[in-house]
């Protein structure tokens, strides 16, 4: 039996750098940030009072009211993107097509609609258990992301969902290309989906001491592997990819941004929140993509580092990289794109993936902004500041979550 | 209250809380085969009537109501 190859052949995102692929990237290239003071909240009471915001998101635009006021914003974003890239895929299914019954999609979310959890736990308390939402659950769950994009656009194959927190859209994309590579669908809309940014969540970050409280320049906020990093910085957004078995692409003529050729995963087994130091676990995500994709370590050209800006992953990251490249870790571009975007937590996987598809697709690496001050635990080279060309061939994201789940994806030129 | 008033009243809680658009709203007008209200639907309208009209409506009325003029009929004599 021939092995099944899954190739990506759509793309969309709603991110703090824009609200359309395009836009999105000629931003990141620019090297610009999406970082300023929160918006959507009142921030007096909080430490920290910046954010990466989707701004002036305005739902109607995209679908009718009535639709969108009963999803939570984090599933608002997710049927924006999927929609765009089915478009840029040339997809679409009618509701008795055969072929929409082998596509699907795997989503992945940090923590589902916390922007309605936070909301109807108030109703809750303040007005009483008969005047919560009859929608608050659907509205909740981390799944209905997909659930609503299979409703909307006919996609009635495989339709699963990965919760492993900052690490879930990097396993909803790893999942998905081995749905396809099993026989299970010949599509699968995959990608991820986040919009946290509101009180419960930053104040709970807050207290674990993750994000950055540069409240005076949020544009400087989030310094990946920069000695004067301080925290993440929240992001929020989703971008989703399409994932197409090749030969299915070929036969309908469909355009091929690159291969999804390596998936590979471990778990620290460490500590709640804290990545092992040494990064043993992240490395092994890393050799386990490599292998998986049948590549070493000298044929990666680019990395887009998981790189969140604070001070224990991006030294531990560092580290990692180290051990699963050898010598060659210092010759591979290492960029955080999270410099720019913020955090997308659970949908930062797909975006990132996206960048690694776009930076193969235009030979070019969107930087690592905001690079002053070198850190003696991070000396790789993170293309700071700049952009650079460079004929990128193979690329890998690496993606990492609370619980230890660390995966990394390799995705190579078509 | 004014039968207008409640009519009119109840046809911004349709556009307001249940997003429908007000040109397919009359008072014939089936909840489920016209405005395709599903029952979750139903269940935000119940609360959002209960909340704007300060009545109580308890379920066995709810699953009675069908058109919207029904629904209308019923906040007037609940106001009495």
């Amino acid at each position: 039996m021939s092995t099944r190859r899954v190739v990506i052949t759509g793309l969309g995102t709603v991110n703090p750098l824009g609200t359309s692929v395009d836009g999105f990237w000629k931003r990141a290239v620019d090297g610009s940030s999406g970082v300023d003071r929160i918006t959507l909240f009142d921030t007096t009471e909080f430490s920290t009072k910046i954010a990466a915001e989707v701004t002036d998101w305005d739902p109607d635009q995209y679908m009718p009211r009535r639709e969108a006021r009963r999803l939570d914003r984090s599933a608002q974003f997710f049927v924006v993107a999927t929609e765009q890239a089915l478009d840029d895929a040339d997809l679409s299914y009618e509701e008795d097509d055969p072929a929409a019954l082998r596509a699907g999609v795997a989503v992945g979310s940090g923590i589902g609609g916390i922007i309605t959890t936070q909301n109807e736990i108030g109703v809750l308390n303040d007005r009483g258990p008969d005047r919560v939402s009859p929608l608050a659950i659907a509205k909740i769950i981390s799944n209905m992301s997909g659930g609503v994009a299979s409703i909307r656009f006919h996609l009635f194959g495989p339709n699963t969902c990965a919760v492993t927190a900052c690490a879930a859209s990097a396993n909803a994309i790893g999942d998905a290309a081995e749905i396809i590579r099993r026989g299970d669908a010949d599509v699968m809309v995959a990608g991820g989906t986040e919009a946290g940014v509101v009180e419960f969540a930053l104040a709970g970050f807050i207290s674990a001491r993750a994000v950055s409280a540069r409240n005076d320049e949020p544009a400087l906020a989030s310094r990946p592997f920069d000695a004067g990093r301080d925290g993440f910085v929240m992001g929020e957004g989703a971008a989703a990819l399409i994932l197409e078995e090749r030969e299915h692409a070929k036969a309908r003529g469909a355009r091929v941004y690159a291969e999804v050729t390596g998936y590979g995963m471990s778990a620290d087994g460490y500590h709640i929140t804290l990545p092992r130091p040494g990064g043993a676990g992240a490395a092994r995500a890393m050799s386990n993509a490599m292998r998986n994709a049948r590549l070493d370590a000298g044929d990666i050209d680019y990395i887009n580092a998981h790189g969140t800006s604070t001070q224990a992953n991006d030294a531990t990251e560092t580290a990692a990289i180290k051990t699963a490249f050898g010598d060659t870790a210092y010759r591979v571009p290492v960029s955080s794109t999270k410099s720019m975007t913020g955090h997308l937590l659970g949908g930062a996987g797909a975006l990132e993936s996206l960048v690694c598809v776009l930076a193969i697709r235009d030979g070019v690496i969107p930087p690592t902004i905001n690079y002053d001050t070198p850190d003696p635990e991070c000396d790789l080279d993170y293309v700071p500041n700049e952009a650079r060309e460079v004929d990128v061939r193979t690329a890998m994201t690496n993606s990492f979550g609370f619980g230890g789940h660390n995966v990394a994806l390799v995705f190579a030129a078509p | 209250m004014e039968r207008t008033e409640i009519e009119s009243k109840l046809v911004d809680l349709l556009v307001d809380e249940l997003g429908l658009e007000r040109d397919s709203i009359t008072m014939a007008a089936a909840f489920e085969e016209d405005l395709d209200v599903d029952s979750l639907g139903v269940v935000e309208l119940l609360m959002a009537l209960e909340d704007n009209f300060d009545v109580k409506i308890p379920d066995e009325e709810a699953e009675a109501l069908t058109t919207v003029g029904e629904a209308a009929d019923l906040i007037a004599a609940k106001l009495g």
